[in-house]
């Protein structure tokens, strides 16, 4: 990671140490979303601590949970559904909003209106409030969870893109291209989204968050992912009995979410800019 | 003689976007006597502006005036504190900006902003503020003086807002004036009033003004002295006689070179008796915008029953200001904007309404060039891409034909082989232009619609691109519909000439410019050119009754 | 007003109606419609087949669904929401008495935060790039970043854990006081606060700097112009419409806290009535929360847009 940090600046990026601490902390959270089960000290399902609640010890790095399990392992465990679900919805809501909402734009006339139309009213429906209704209605289990969540941010990358989309649809060099006689993919894959595709990943950044904090939200709720596993928010809802004690097991998994989402937050703030000199 | 500005080794820096600081100007120095106008003459970039607004001791964000002085009337407003600034802002000196239309806040009225520095600087009682700014509409030749000022913004023309907020400057009798391009956004029929106005309003109270523009002739009506600017740096000084009759600087001169473009002398001693087939055929086409009418027309008509004909090999102009329809007629023409009504024949076939209904072959043949050379090339596209794209596209051409046809089009356009690898922000101004050009020659067409390319440039820059275009169209054959409000670039390139007024034609002139107008509003329009002569603006006569009828004041 | 603006203003509220006719169509659909029969929730899985397709027929199920949608829209609209299915009493009475207490828990904090929060974005933007703007951009990232339940779990922390001077918990039914008020309120009000300005801050401020940016700002800074006069005169009446916005779009963030505000400190309001529906799937319960969220949010989502419409000096 150093190294691609150098290379970086060797080919005229710019990066900033905020951005640095943002770029570790999801990449740490990264790995260990994927290498979990390696790394974990205590077996999660397994009560390993006499005392429930435990205090931090040098057993139990950040203490233990309401039966008696250590939070640290399911700490680690639980990154693999917060990271694994969020990354898979936004990764469908931002494929899909964006390509519809390239689309919209290059296109433009009745489709766009329909679009538009029908999507800004999904968007009118509070993202809480829409999975809890989907919950009520079809039960709760992953593969809803990530579909729920994909819907529920779909209207937003599609307004973002079709923003920035229309705006490029306005330049001269898609006109020229349009009096060249190129189709609407050309339009879309070689004159919109090379132009659109900075700003479409930043923003792709900030909805992992917002899709990060309402499925912790749900799972705070019981709604989300389900036991035996659990997510961060699930460990926080199985822990709040600890909170009049203070006990770490409450505090924890907080600090992940938090730790994940300002991490998120600080990268695409901070963002390796290539460094564009028109001085010369 | 004292001085009310002394500039003595002004440097003001600026941070790039890399975050490196570069000098932008860098040691400027001179006068301005009391009730003098000077002009700052330059071109993009040559820091006008920047030394114009360093009199108010003010430095846009991201610049800092790094050393020197600047003293106005015994004040150096460099090492000013802020506070001490701010009231000499208005009172001593005041701003008149380029686009007034931006510098008025729509939120307020008219007046209300007019007399905006009395009431910052509490200088008189609000009523009799109102009574001054009423006489300075008046002077101004403001219509409506009485009732103008309780008006928003956004009510009254461009032209007039630019006649208010040189009230506004004037309202509290400043020393000094600074005029930040005031005419350049507006049309030249416009721009002659608003011209007179500050040009009488000036002499009469005897204010000292500093005048920034990039266009001389403006400037020779106005100033009493020149300042010309080039990189941030002074290369002459001189009044406006000896500037403009001996200029004494090497880039003064060039500057007055580009000013009036070498005519166009035909490439070929033609035969006009043989009557060929048009190249391009326009027949009564009526577009526009907006709603479709019961009449199957649009509501917004851009052109109204417009028809020309251009032969192989020869070039038009069309002239007109801003709303005329002139671009409008282009878009129709490329297909890019279909027509409600009329035929366009190119080339002995009947065109499709639109681009996508058209043939691949019927495409080539006709290229367009846009005015803004920056929005007409993707940013995200190196320039060699974007240059081979049409080769693959219309001639089915492999990477290694791309690759060398590449080299020809830049070479061409004059530009050197290695631009290929870069991107467009990486490119000047006139260089991107010439880029845009090469695509259109990449195609191997027949005609090449200009849509006002030369207007966003340099003077010296727009020259050196016209002298290309006479240079391709020898070597090339080509045709050319050159679209432009200058008349002194198409009097460059056209051998005829239409001129458009609210979306109608409402001259034909097939011999180019030199037969002289005929209809009264390509009079008005013509005598409305300034020219290098200091006393053109003051000898003008121009009919009222045309002015009334034509001039969108 | 004339007539242009009037037409303005028209469509917005045209584009209301549609919008609310989609929004129940889904809250409709993804109810009722979408896979999870609601007759084998109430009956168990060990019914019968007979007994599920009796009440099946009883609920009118095998109707067309676009006529139980257009009946339950009817129903919705002429006040009869239906019948509880977990306590068989009228949806309209279990959601009343609720609807009381959230509505004060949102008025309180509306008047707590809205006030609070425009002060620190305007100044913010005001001494933009000061310590103090630091601090305020710093903390409001921080707040929008992390979840409601987090903030809440640490006000719980900080006031009823270690510094004691709030209950964790709110009752609503039990206050005579005005200790007692504020004492129950806090927790819940300073939580939600928390979460909504934080947002409100970070428009408003937003929207002040994009007004500060504008030629007409820089104009009136060379006539003289104070900081306070460019901000107050020339950059709040224009920044109007998006601050109306901001407020509004954080207001509607009050909408999803309150859900999560109301269930970790036990606060009878209808939100917290809904999640326990969830649990039970007393969908005639979860539609009408449902939809009177999405009324509240439509309804602060298009007065903003008209406000904007409004105070826009270009259309007067």
């Amino acid at each position: 990671m150093v190294r691609s940090f150098f290379s970086l600046r060797a080919a005229g990026y710019r990066f900033n140490l905020v951005g640095l601490i943002g770029f570790c902390l999801v990449a740490g959270w990264a790995i260990v979303a994927l290498s979990a089960p390696l790394i974990i000290p205590y077996p999660i399902g397994e009560i390993v601590d006499y005392d429930y609640f435990g205090p931090i010890s040098g057993q139990f790095w950040l203490g233990s949970d309401y039966l008696g399990r250590d939070i640290l392992s399911r700490i680690l465990m639980g990154a693999r559904y917060t990271v694994g679900i969020s990354l898979l919805a936004v990764m469908i809501s931002c494929s899909v909003g964006v390509t519809l909402g390239m689309t919209a734009a290059v296109i433009g006339g009745w489709l766009d209106t329909l679009l538009s139309r029908f999507l800004d009213a999904l968007n009118s429906i509070p993202s809480k409030l829409f999975g809890l209704v989907v919950v009520a209605g079809i039960g709760s289990s992953i593969p809803v969870l990530v579909c729920t969540l994909a819907v529920i941010y779909t209207p937003g990358a599609y307004r973002f893109a079709r923003a920035l989309s229309v705006n490029i649809n306005t330049m001269d060099f898609v006109t020229v291209s349009r009096a060249r006689g190129e189709g609407t993919f050309f339009l879309i894959r070689s004159e919109i989204l090379p132009n659109i595709i900075g700003p479409v990943l930043a923003d792709l950044g900030l909805r992992f968050v917002f899709i990060v904090l309402l499925l912790s939200g749900l799972s705070f709720l019981g709604l989300g992912v389900q036991p035996p596993n659990a997510d961060w928010g699930a460990l926080v809802r199985e822990n709040i009995g600890g909170l009049p004690f203070g006990a770490p097991a409450v505090m924890f998994p907080s600090i992940a979410i938090a730790s994940l989402t300002i991490g998120v937050n600080l990268l695409i703030d901070n963002l390796p800019q290539k460094i564009r000199d028109r001085s010369q | 003689m004292t001085n009310l500005v002394e500039i003595r080794d002004l440097k003001i820096e600026a941070k790039s976007d890399a975050g490196r600081i570069i000098e932008i100007i860098r040691g400027v120095s001179f006068d301005i006597a009391e009730g003098e106008i000077v002009a700052l003459i330059g071109e993009s970039g040559s820091g006008k502006t920047t030394i114009a607004l360093s009199l108010m001791g003010y430095a846009r964000s991201g610049c800092r005036i790094s050393g020197g002085s600047v003293t106005l009337a015994g004040k150096d407003m460099v090492t000013l504190s802020e506070r001490a600034r701010a009231k000499v802002r208005g009172t001593e000196v005041s701003y008149v900006p380029q686009s007034a239309a931006a510098a008025f806040n729509p939120a307020q009225t008219i007046m209300e902003q007019v007399i905006e520095i009395t009431r910052i600087h509490d200088l008189m009682p609000p009523a009799q503020a109102e009574a001054r700014a009423v006489d300075l509409f008046k002077a101004l030749s403001l219509p409506n003086a009485e009732t103008i000022g309780s008006r928003y913004p956004h009510q009254v023309s461009g032209g007039q807002l630019q006649r208010l907020s040189a009230a506004m400057a004037l309202i509290a009798d400043p020393k000094l004036v600074i005029f930040d391009e005031p005419t350049t956004a507006l049309d030249v029929t416009t721009q002659i009033e608003v011209l007179r106005a500050f040009k009488s309003v000036m002499k009469k109270s005897a204010i000292a003004g500093i005048y920034v523009s990039h266009d001389l002739a403006v400037v020779a009506q106005i100033a009493d002295r020149i300042v010309v600017l080039k990189g941030g740096e002074i290369q002459e000084i001189g009044t406006t006689e000896q500037i403009l009759k001996a200029p004494a600087h090497a880039y003064t001169r060039e500057l007055l070179a580009a000013f009036e473009p070498k005519h166009y002398a035909r490439p070929l001693a033609e035969t006009v008796a043989s009557p060929k087939p048009p190249l391009l055929e326009v027949l009564d086409i009526t577009a526009g915008y907006g709603p479709i009418q019961v009449d199957g027309l649009p509501l917004m008509k851009a052109l109204k029953s417009v028809s020309f004909r251009l032969e192989a090999g020869r070039n038009l102009g069309v002239i007109g200001e801003s709303g005329c329809g002139k671009s409008t007629l282009a878009r129709v023409i490329a297909g890019i904007l279909p027509q409600a009504k009329g035929d366009i024949i190119f080339d002995g076939r009947q065109m499709a309404q639109t681009a996508a209904a058209r043939q691949k072959e019927e495409l080539r043949k006709l290229q367009m060039v846009f005015q803004f050379a920056d929005t007409a090339l993707n940013p995200s596209k190196s320039i060699g891409d974007i240059l081979g794209r049409p080769l693959s596209f219309y001639h089915g051409m492999n990477a290694r034909a791309r690759e060398a046809r590449i080299g020809q089009l830049l070479d061409m356009v004059r530009l050197p082989s290695t631009v290929r690898h870069r991107r467009a922000a990486e490119l000047s101004g006139g260089q991107k232009q010439r880029v845009n050009l090469a695509r259109a020659l990449a195609a191997d067409p027949k005609l090449i619609l200009c849509d006002e390319i030369t207007s966003a440039l340099d003077t010296v820059v727009a020259a050196a691109i016209l002298d290309l275009l006479k240079e391709l169209q020898r070597e090339l054959g080509l045709s050319y519909m050159f679209i432009s409000h200058d008349l002194s670039t198409v009097r460059a390139i056209c051998d005829e000439v239409i001129v458009m007024y609210q979306g109608e034609k409402v001259e034909d002139m097939p011999t180019g410019l030199d037969q002289g107008p005929q209809h009264p509003y390509s009079k008005l329009l013509f005598s409305s050119v300034p020219k290098l002569d200091p006393g053109w603006l003051d000898g003008l006569e121009q009919d009222p009754e045309l002015v009334r009828a034509f001039a969108k004041r | 007003m004339n007539r242009h603006v009037l037409n303005l203003v028209l469509a917005r509220l045209m584009i209301a109606v549609i919008t609310l006719l989609i929004v129940s169509f889904t809250v409709f659909a993804a109810t009722v419609l979408l896979p999870g029969d609601v007759v084998e929730v109430l009956l168990g899985q060990a019914a019968t087949p007979e007994a599920v397709a009796g009440l099946r027929a009883a609920m009118h199920l095998d109707d067309p669904a676009i006529w139980r949608f257009i009946q339950w829209l009817g129903g919705i609209f002429t006040g009869d929401f239906g019948i509880s299915y977990a306590n068989n009493m009228p949806v309209a009475d279990l959601i009343g008495p609720r609807l009381a207490n959230s509505l004060k828990l949102a008025g309180i904090t509306t008047l707590v935060s809205v006030p609070v929060a425009l002060t620190l974005g305007i100044t913010a933007a005001m001494w933009r790039g000061s310590w103090f703007d630091r601090s305020v951009t710093i903390l409001s990232i921080g707040i929008v970043s992390v979840p409601e339940f987090m903030v809440a779990t640490s006000a719980v922390l900080v006031f009823a854990v270690y510094l004691k001077w709030l209950p964790a918990l709110s009752f609503a039914n039990e206050i005579h006081t005005f200790g007692q008020l504020l004492r129950v309120y806090a927790m819940p009000v300073i939580t939600l606060s928390f979460v909504i300005s934080a947002q409100m801050i970070r428009m408003t401020r937003a929207a002040v700097i994009d007004t500060l940016n504008t030629p007409y700002v820089e104009m009136a800074l060379l006539k003289g112009a104070s900081r306070k006069r460019l901000v107050l005169k020339h950059a709040l009446p224009n920044a109007l419409g998006p601050i109306v916005n901001a407020v509004a779009l954080s207001l509607s963030y009050l909408l999803g806290g309150v859900i999560i505000v109301e269930t970790i400190f036990n606060y009878p309001g209808v939100a917290k009535l809904m999640v326990d529906a969830v649990s039970t799937r007393d969908l005639p319960l979860i539609q009408t929360c449902a939809m009177l969220f999405c009324i509240v949010y439509l309804f602060l989502i298009t007065t903003a847009d008209i406000i904007a419409i409004l105070s826009n000096p270009r259309l007067r």
